[in-house]
């Protein structure tokens, strides 16, 4: 008992302000649903807040399958997660997730179908491999870009977003698209499809192979930031570039490799989304992944283990939300609302410090405050 | 078809005579175009000069559209009136633009306080607006706009210059393009113009550009440098909200969930190219616009012969990235060349203990 | 240099600030301080670097607020809540740091904030010239109103600074610390100036931490240690020695006892070497030197004059652009930080927090910042914790860095024992050249004399020193041998014996060349 204690002591102060940011946020999205029901066919209906979080809570946890459904919506988020957090910790903001994580899962889905045949280890090694590396190279873009000419990797990322999303739709409307579907999407995974634990059990059937990687990702991200140089190089450059030079080290090639890591994560995160969860991919997927990404950095501090739990709940509430929708009829929508005030607080942490009477709480966006150091200035002279 | 066998130099050519051809007729849809980029630049160029980035006009300008739309929609609908003979305005449209502007205001009101009170990261701050906007009109968008299929204002109407004045030779088709617009469109050439002379001209100007430099310095001579701040980066949100109105109120008649579609950050990119100025910004956008307009007309009149062969046989992915492409070049192209205000994107904080 | 000692202004004081405190989290900043100062009368506040000075008028012109204390003008008690409050009651304040917009021209920094105005909305500019070349006139200053101020010298700086408050009619001017970065010529120069304002019966505050300064110009001296007045002087009845004491609260060596120098063989070798700067002019040209093992060769020169680009390219910052440097017989020139760290260069930058440390990370982290990739703390890609933990230790207790433990951040530790990281990871390296970038710049005197003694220590064992210091006196103090180096050339090098101030002071300002146009930086483009 008075070890845990010990151990919340030492926690607090990096946990406490998230924790009261996603508190209040629930009270506020409440408060938002409640008050819109006004204007609603439905009307105004006190018990609105009840409703919304017990379809939320219920939808996420509620049975085996909804816990399943929670993990394959947090996989992902896990991958894309990192991915932006360890551009944090470098300085960079990738708002990019989204362009390399659908590069990723087109990859992955066009190499995935036309190894459908091949050995299953083989198959899922070449089109994993596929969308890791198309992601690294869709990182690699805005990562080279910043370091030889100085374009600010915001702008960059978020135009490769756009373009990414329609060589997309071009690739799967021409080269990937597979015949005999009435609609364009790519053909058949077969072999290629990951893994899952439906041989254990029915409920299980969505619980696939790339859970697995994306728990391995975190203590490997974590050793490569604090335990390995180049993780120390890659610290070092995010809080203070002319102390990197100084010290020796080459911020421009460094930018470029972490945000080629980056996109290799982002990549990874759609590689396992096509191959466990999805199977095909069409020429306008949508997905939340890119904002979602960026705010479970946020609330996980950039810290692999943070994002690992942000990640979670994210996940619960995407889960959450349809069954949500359906028990509330508020729109599944309400999500991305707490996710919005969520980063408020997280921003404002001074009014969640205030309102919890937290002291000397570490800022919260305290990883990114070298982000803007760089803007509009060529970094590598 | 072999690619070798077309002639690039003849093609080059072919070029250069379709854009002159086509050029009275994309310079109208150009001008229309860039309205809400280059007002979306206005209000980067105002809060950059101040020191304050603004990565969140995207979501101040879907803010604006959707309650412009929202509240424009439901005048419309509780008293319906007849539109004036000029633009085409009704009440309904006008309020709707005033609530653009105040929503857009609204929230850069909340940028200014995340960044210059509260000392927040700024591009965090923005990248939040941001996902904030999109995430409120999305829920709203269900709740309100959606079970209302008939919700809806229209549209303001493009003003019809006199015919003495489009057939005058040589600019009588430049003064089409200018005035052949709806009304915020139209004023977007003189708002950049009276920005361009406030902010070299006059007190606000230098004290504008003062704060964004070195903001100790106009602190210790007596300017309040969180004030003009505040002031500024909510003044500027007005123009982001002008540039949502445009989008629902002048350009569609209908709100769709992220319609904005990344102008917001080509806004920042024209900021940049246009060197923290209002006109060359305003340069940067009608050059975005233009690779825009120039895929609608190959699309609408595709020329013939070997460029028209080319040209329509690149996928139409390809046109719809261009815009986005050519701020990347841009940006790559431009930045390491033009210094941003000095100060931009770092909190004043008064009383610093070193 | 004592000529003028000058009798005290009469009357009531023009300014009084009483019982001033202002506590700051941790530090006493300022303790209960009286000052008076009287119609026409300069007067200096003395104290080292941390005391409390620029706390004390900052409070006076309305940048920091005081925790307790009163602040009377003529005798009336004032409220100064903000510099609009200050300039109202005519206070002017010539900051270290100057305040001025780099790329605005010299009027419009001075009308800033009190603009001349066509109608309510736009700047009268023609005004505005005609008003400061008036001023500019009087003072008998040659500034031309529509030049940018990025493009003047520190010495025009401080005038456009000067001009500034006078164009606001202060009767109280503050200069802090305001010959930092002057040639002992340009100092001569703002003394004439500051007398004659004094003369005209305005009230002169002058912050310093020189002595010498503070006996020439003032007519009264108030001490100020660690946010205490602790005695007040007339410069007739006092001397340095006196002063130092009351400073530092202990008996100090004026000088450092830097010995005899026994240089042996050339280590480092710069010919002919050019640099260029980010905008791509030469900075540094043709510039030619060698340090020998064993000596300390200083190089002066106001700052901006090519130091910082020489600098970065002997550190494998920046590529020179044609020229050789050699380290032990070895062709370094143009070899990356990284190369030469391993050759045995250590450098102890300018600018310690921009980039000497890393201030968020801890500590230990900063001490193995240049070496973390090296044996023993690291084993190729993977860090060794226990042994940079082992090595942390064994600095702090070695270089007496006062810190709780290894682990604590950088940013909460005080600026001398954060240059002492910076010493402690760059002076235990082995050593062949070390390079110092104004070393005790912004320091106490303890540390100050701490890093000295440590440098000379090394210059004996061995080691190959080049000190470069816009701070001449530290130049002066520390060098074997004195190069001089004027808008991107080392124009002379002399012995550090026998060394005259007033040479090298001249040699500054004008390059040994025609004088008469002082030292005014081409910096157009």
């Amino acid at each position: 008992m008075s070890r845990l204690r010990g151990l919340w002591a030492e926690a607090r102060p990096v946990v406490a302000v998230p924790l009261g940011a996603v508190v209040l946020a629930m009270i506020v999205a409440s408060v938002v649903a409640l008050l819109s029901s006004f204007f609603t066919e439905a009307g105004f209906d006190p018990s609105l807040p009840f409703k919304v979080f017990v379809g939320l809570f219920g939808g996420a946890f509620g049975g085996l399958d909804h816990i399943v459904n929670t993990l394959v919506n947090a996989t992902p988020l896990v991958l894309a997660g990192l991915a932006v957090g360890f551009g944090f910790k470098a300085g960079l903001f990738n708002i990019g997730a989204q362009g390399q994580f659908l590069l990723g899962a087109v990859a992955a889905a066009g190499v995935g179908a036309a190894l459908n045949e091949a050995p299953p280890p083989l198959a899922i090694g070449a089109a994993v491999s596929a969308g890791t590396l198309a992601g690294a190279a869709w990182g690699f873009i805005p990562g080279a870009l910043k370091a030889w000419t100085g374009a600010h990797e915001v702008v960059t990322t978020i135009m490769l977003n756009f373009i990414g999303a329609s060589l997309v739709a071009f690739l799967v409307l021409n080269l990937l698209q597979a015949p005999g579907f009435s609609f364009a999407r790519t053909g058949d995974l077969g072999n290629a499809a990951l893994p899952n634990a439906g041989f254990l059990s029915a409920d299980l059937g969505r619980l696939h192979l790339g859970i697995l990687l994306a728990l391995l990702a975190v203590p490997a991200v974590w050793w490569l930031l604090y335990r390995s140089t180049i993780g120390f190089e890659v610290r070092t450059v995010g809080a203070n570039p002319d102390a990197a030079r100084y010290a020796g080290m080459r911020p421009g090639l460094l930018i470029i490799f972490t945000m080629t890591a980056s996109g290799l994560l982002a990549g990874l995160a759609g590689a396992t989304e096509i191959l466990g969860t999805s199977h095909y991919m069409i020429a306008s997927y949508g997905t939340s992944v890119g904002f979602d990404s960026i705010a479970v950095a946020l609330l996980g501090r950039s810290h692999p283990v943070g994002i690992l739990f942000a990640a979670l709940l994210f996940g619960a509430l995407r889960a959450g939300a349809g069954p949500m929708q359906l028990e509330a009829h508020v729109p599944s929508e309400l999500v991305d609302v707490i996710q919005a005030v969520i980063l408020l607080f997280l921003a404002a942490d001074l009014i969640v410090r205030r309102l919890f009477r937290l002291r000397q709480a570490k800022r919260g966006i305290e990883a990114v405050e070298t982000a803007t150091e760089t803007y509009g200035r060529k970094l590598v002279t | 078809m072999d690619p070798t066998s077309i002639p690039v130099l003849g093609v080059l050519i072919q070029l250069v005579g379709y854009l002159v051809e086509v050029l009275p007729d994309i310079a109208p849809i150009a001008i229309g175009l860039a309205a809400p980029i280059a007002l979306g630049a206005m209000c980067g160029v105002i809060g950059e000069r101040s020191g304050v980035v603004n990565i969140g006009i995207e979501g101040m300008m879907l803010m604006a559209a959707f309650v412009g739309f929202l509240v424009a929609g439901f005048v419309a609908q509780t008293f319906p009136a007849t539109p004036w003979p000029i633009f085409g305005a009704t009440p309904a449209l006008l309020i709707g633009i005033v609530a653009a502007v105040l929503a857009a205001m609204a929230v850069a009101l909340l940028h200014a306080w995340l960044s210059v009170s509260v000392r927040a990261d700024q591009i965090i701050s923005g990248t939040i607006i941001n996902i904030a906007a999109l995430g409120l009109t999305g829920y709203f968008n269900r709740l309100w706009i959606a079970p209302n299929p008939r919700l809806g204002a229209g549209t303001f109407q493009s003003f019809i210059p006199p015919a003495e004045l489009t057939e005058l030779p040589l600019v009588g088709w430049l003064l089409k393009a200018f005035l052949n617009q709806g009304p915020i469109a139209m004023s977007v050439i003189v708002i950049v113009i009276v920005l361009q002379v406030l902010l070299f001209r006059s007190r606000w100007g230098l004290r504008t550009r003062a704060v964004g430099e070195h903001p100790a310095a106009a602190d210790t001579v007596g300017i309040d440098v969180l004030l003009l701040r505040y002031r500024n980066v909510v003044l500027a949100g007005a123009f982001a909200g002008l540039a949502g109105a445009y989008l629902t109120l002048e350009a569609t008649g209908a709100f769709q969930n992220g319609m904005t579609t990344g102008r917001g950050f080509i806004a920042l990119a024209a900021v940049i190219f246009g060197r923290w100025t209002p006109i060359g910004a305003f340069g940067a956008a009608l050059l975005f616009s233009a690779s825009d307009a120039l895929a609608v007309a190959i699309a609408l009149r595709p020329p013939t012969g070997h460029l028209g062969d080319l040209l329509t046989a690149i996928p139409s992915e390809f046109y719809a990235s261009l815009p986005y492409l050519l701020t990347i070049i841009v940006l790559a192209g431009v930045v390491g060349r033009s210094i941003a205000p000095a100060a931009v994107g770092r909190p004043y904080a008064k009383e610093s203990q070193a | 240099m004592d000529d003028e000692t000058g009798a005290l202004p009469e009357g009531a004081p023009a300014l009084e600030m009483r019982r001033i405190t202002k506590r700051y989290p941790g530090v006493l900043a300022n303790d209960e301080i009286d000052l008076d100062v009287r119609p026409g009368e300069i007067h200096a506040l003395l104290g080292e670097n941390g005391a409390g000075k620029t706390t004390l008028v900052n409070i006076l012109y309305g940048l920091a607020a005081p925790d307790e204390g009163e602040i009377l003008l003529d005798g009336r008690p004032v409220r100064i809540a903000s510099p609009s409050d200050a300039i109202a009651q005519g206070i002017g304040m010539v900051h270290q740091h100057f305040m001025l917009v780099p790329v605005l021209t010299v009027a419009e920094n001075i009308i800033l904030g009190d603009e001349t105005m066509t109608g309510l909305v736009f700047v009268d500019r023609d005004e505005a010239r005609r008003r400061i070349r008036a001023l500019a006139q009087q003072f008998g200053f040659d500034i031309d109103p529509e030049a940018r101020v990025e493009t003047l010298s520190v010495g025009v700086q401080q005038r456009v600074e000067i001009l500034k408050a006078l164009y606001r009619q202060v009767r109280i001017l503050v200069l802090d610390e305001p010959t930092a970065v002057l040639t002992p010529q340009e100092t001569e120069e703002i003394f004439a100036v500051l007398r004659r304002l004094a003369a005209e019966g305005h009230s002169i505050i002058f912050i310093s931490h020189k002595l010498y300064e503070v006996l020439s110009i003032a007519d009264r001296i108030t001490v100020i240690r660690r946010g205490k007045v602790v005695g007040s002087r007339v410069p007739a009845e006092t001397s340095e020695e006196e002063l130092a004491e009351l400073m530092v609260g202990r008996e100090v060596q004026l000088s450092v006892d830097r010995g005899e120098s026994h240089p042996t063989e050339p280590i480092l070798r710069v010919a002919n070497l050019r640099v260029r700067d980010d905008r791509g002019r030469e900075v540094v040209r043709d510039v030619g030197f060698e340090v020998r093992a064993g000596e300390i060769l200083g190089i002066a020169g106001v700052a901006g004059n090519g130091q910082d680009e020489l600098v970065q390219a002997l550190t494998g910052l920046r590529r020179p652009s044609a020229g050789k440097v050699l380290m032990a017989g070895r062709d370094v020139t143009g070899a990356s930080a990284r190369h030469l760290g391993g050759a045995g260069l250590g450098y102890v930058p300018g600018d310690r927090q921009r980039f000497g440390l890393v201030l968020s990370f801890p500590l230990d982290d900063n001490l193995v910042l240049t070496s973390y990739h090296r044996q023993p703390f690291a084993r190729g890609f993977v860090r060794d914790e226990a042994a940079i933990d082992a090595w942390a230790e064994k600095a702090i207790a070695r270089f007496d860095i006062r810190a709780p433990s290894a682990t604590v951040l950088e940013s909460t530790l005080s600026g001398g024992n954060q240059q002492k990281t910076v010493v402690a990871r760059e002076f235990s390296r082995d050593l062949k050249v070390l390079i110092l970038d104004q070393p005790t710049r912004g320091l106490d005197v303890g540390s100050i004399e701490f890093i000295h003694k440590l440098t000379i220590a090394k210059r004996d064992a061995g080691a190959a020193i080049l000190l470069v210091s816009a701070e001449l006196d530290e130049v002066l103090e520390l060098s074997d041998r004195i190069g001089v180096m004027y808008r991107g050339e080392i124009v002379s090098i002399s012995d550090g014996s026998t060394a005259n101030r007033e040479e090298i002071g001249l040699l500054m300002a004008t390059g040994g060349r025609e004088s008469g146009e002082g030292a005014t930086l081409e910096r157009a483009g």
